[in-house]
């Protein structure tokens, strides 16, 4: 238990993975203007993150991985190769799933995240934490932790982002500093406020 | 470079300053700075960019006419991803080394949003060989910055140029230190910034 409340807190504050890894920077840039979208965003990332990591866990575990096949009684195969394209069909798949049983039964919350939703299919934060889990090796309970600690890790960033930007348009800026330039750098001093946790440990 | 019409040329220039992938069409910067605390690693990920890029460009082409609209993105990506499996398997054959420095940012080229962007963008109005082309110049303006990036974070984070020492030993007896910020993230974002700030002011572009 101790192991997962520290792989949690690790994966939202120091190994944060949109300002540690640089992952989903796309879609933090572009969404970041306006606090209640860069909310809705990290909720719908989040919601997404903590159904496809533990999901692709399964299977990698029962279909792809070297020997995974030993229950359907083919030991010697390894089918890791098929990995991108089965987690990144996996994520499309469940995407749209998920959309459709939001729409369903929640019409509030698929206006409100509505747009972001399609979105979310090509959003290296979720390819990149299945990746990373799967490189990492981790356990079925220890997926789901970390894809919930990478949801909130960039739910919190972008809208950390987010607020800061609607301060920003009062400010003087240079021309050619203006937009993406801005934000990079102060992304750069938000990653560098981010690095102090890194003493911390549980 | 008689078989280069004009506007083919543009095709492949126009993405490397006014149109630059990562600092004006700002895709693509998810990857762009993983990789880049070591100049070898960064020139291998933009020869795979390039090579997706090119070949996902003229495959999404080809068949352009032929998808039906609402199922295109699922077979771009499937297009996409059967790419990169491709270039990870050569990489993991050939350079062992740097596929697994690279880890798993290969595998993300998948999710890099200048591959899709290009094909929705491009690819899906243009006969293959001007999608070739601009996959290709989109390619090559991405690796631009990837490789100025990198030379500044693997010059001034470890003092090296693809892993050779060019900052003399005397230098370091004389007081100087490797920045170690350069290497971290931060650097990476600060490094990016600066450069997107000094291409906007020679292109002239505004945003608000």
């Amino acid at each position: 238990m101790e192991n997962l409340i520290s792989l949690f807190v690790e994966s939202v504050f120091v190994n944060n993975i949109l300002l540690a890894y640089f992952l989903g920077m796309c879609s933090f840039l572009a969404v970041s203007k306006r606090v209640d979208t860069a909310l809705g965003l990290g909720l719908a990332v989040i919601f997404v993150e903590v159904i496809t990591v533990p999901v692709n866990w399964a299977l990698n575990h029962y279909l792809l991985a070297p020997g995974a096949l030993t229950w359907a009684g083919l030991p010697d195969v390894d089918l890791s190769f098929l990995g991108f394209i089965s987690y990144i069909a996996v994520i499309a798949a469940l995407v749209q799933l998920v959309e459709m049983v939001i729409d369903r039964y929640s019409p509030a919350l698929y206006s409100a995240l509505g747009i972001f939703l399609p979105l979310i299919a090509v959003n290296c934060a979720i390819l990149g934490a299945s990746l990373f889990m799967v490189e990492r090796e981790y356990t079925f309970a220890e997926s789901a932790v970390f894809g919930l600690g990478s949801g909130v890790g960039f739910a919190l960033a972008i809208a950390a982002m987010a607020a800061i930007r609607e301060k920003l348009r009062y400010s003087h800026i240079p021309e050619g500093l203006r937009g993406l330039g801005i934000t990079m750098l102060i992304t750069g001093l938000m990653a560098m406020a981010f690095m102090s946790f890194s003493g911390i440990s549980l | 470079m008689s078989i280069l019409s004009k506007k083919d040329m543009g095709f492949l220039t126009d993405p490397l300053m006014d149109n630059n992938p990562i600092a004006t069409q700002v895709l693509g910067i998810c990857s762009a700075l993983a990789v880049t605390v070591q100049l070898q690693t960064a020139m291998v990920m933009s020869i795979a960019v390039i090579t997706v890029l090119a070949f996902s460009n003229v495959l999404i082409s080809t068949i352009r006419n032929k998808v039906p609209s609402n199922i295109r993105i699922i077979i771009e990506l499937a297009i996409i991803a059967t790419l990169v499996i491709l270039v990870d398997q050569v990489l993991k054959a050939f350079l062992y080394d740097i596929s697994k420095q690279l880890s798993v940012f290969v595998g993300l080229i998948i999710t890099n949003c200048i591959v899709l962007g290009r094909a929705e963008a491009f690819a899906l109005q243009n006969k293959p060989w001007p999608s070739f082309l601009d996959g290709i110049g989109n390619g090559l303006g991405y690796s631009m910055i990837l490789i100025v990036v990198a030379f500044g974070r693997e010059l001034l984070g470890s003092g090296t140029l693809f892993g050779f020492q060019v900052i003399p030993d005397a230098a370091y007896a004389a007081g100087y230190q490797n920045m170690g910020l350069m290497v971290l993230a931060p650097g990476a974002f600060i490094l990016l910034g600066l450069i997107i700030w000094v291409q906007r002011t020679l292109t002239g572009t505004v945003t608000d």
